[in-house]
């Protein structure tokens, strides 16, 4: 009874936490000084149309080198605490032939949407973690239509090491190339035609790299728990 | 407005079930649910009335002037919040992974998902 009334009070604080956001909240009607600034560097600096690609890859660049290294953290400790047994073998019914033959067309097929998502995230919404999680859930497809489906771990490995790195060398280049204070300034290529593909500097090569690390890092996250919960 | 209540709501409700709910399972999915709410308030606060998605194509109007540099005439939303909502999905996602195999692993080595079953992990 007393924990219950404990948990009563806790709520009634967190209400009141709350009600200052509540009270103090009106929608605004104009962008704010630090957005409008950041709307126009994205247009006139970087040559960019998306400007919410913009503040992840360049403005809050760093921010999102440790929301990686954060993902990176969690798919490790996942694969740590379900590390596979050697003698484990899946005993699970197979899938009909409907199933598996619609999984084998889809999932090339969604894992091309996914690169198209990350390879076009300047363009238009989208970018690398959403293209990373549709590449994941083509793999989860995969997984879950065939019984006997293994990856190549040292694939998995490799891919996702090399994309980590890849990144933080993309980053380094424009320390080494446009000076002191640059780092993840993706202007050292050219800015190109605005709207085409091949355009916002080094954007698309970041947002390719960061979307090819966390289609391989979910990926091995749904392989620890496919092995360790296959019985 | 709404969505800001809705938001503190999905909050309220999710530490709710964080604090009374006994099994590791749906103390997990509260977790899930105050994430939500964080980001429905997170976006929320960075809603402009009636303006449409920060992507300056050809569907928004710009102005460039010579004195003061390009001016955007149509409304857009805050791109700030959008941006860290994005990756803070992803991020929630992996979270909720981390802790499902803790309970898996828990679940392996004690065979009980209660969580009054690991009192001696208490201090």
């Amino acid at each position: 009874m007393i924990k219950y009334l404990l948990v009563f009070v806790a709520l009634i604080g967190m209400c009141i936490v709350f009600y200052p956001l509540v009270e103090d909240f009106g929608t605004l009607t104009q962008l704010n000084p630090l957005a409008e600034s950041y709307v126009k560097g994205s247009i006139t600096d970087l040559n960019m149309p998306n400007t919410v690609t913009a503040v992840v890859v360049t403005y809050r660049g760093l921010d999102t080198l440790g929301e990686v290294t954060v993902l990176f953290l969690a798919t490790a400790g996942v694969g740590f605490l379900l590390r596979r047994k050697q003698t484990h073998a899946a005993h699970r019914k197979a899938g009909t032939e409907f199933l598996r033959t619609g999984a084998d067309f889809l999932s090339p097929l969604i894992i091309i949407f996914g690169i198209y998502i990350f390879t076009h995230g300047h363009l238009s919404p989208g970018g690398g973690f959403q293209g990373g999680v549709v590449i994941a859930s083509s793999i989860l497809l995969l997984v879950m239509a065939n019984a006997s489906f293994r990856f190549s771990h040292a694939l998995l490995h490799f891919s996702e090491s090399l994309s980590g790195a890849a990144y933080v060398v993309m980053g380094l280049l424009g320390l080494l190339l446009l000076g002191a204070a640059s780092f993840l300034d993706p202007r050292y290529l050219p800015g190109g035609v605005y709207l085409s593909l091949f355009s916002a500097g080094a954007v698309p090569l970041i947002y390719s790299f960061i979307g090819f690390k966390v289609g391989a890092e979910l990926s091995s996250v749904i392989d620890s728990m496919h092995e360790e919960g296959g019985e | 407005m709404l969505i800001l209540i809705g938001g503190i709501l999905l909050i309220i409700a999710g530490i709710w079930a964080m604090l009374t709910k006994k099994n590791l399972i749906r103390i997990i999915i509260g977790f899930s649910i105050v994430d939500t709410g964080t980001n429905l308030i997170i976006v929320s606060l960075g809603y402009i009335k009636n303006a449409t998605a920060p992507i300056i194509d050809t569907a928004i109007k710009t102005q460039t002037d010579p004195h003061t540099g390009l001016k955007i005439l149509t409304k857009i939303v805050d791109p700030i919040p959008s941006a860290l909502v994005l990756t803070a999905i992803v991020i929630g996602l992996a979270v909720t992974a981390l802790m499902l195999s803790y309970a898996i692993r828990l679940y392996k080595v004690h065979g009980s998902l209660n969580i009054d079953d690991y009192e001696e992990f208490k201090w």
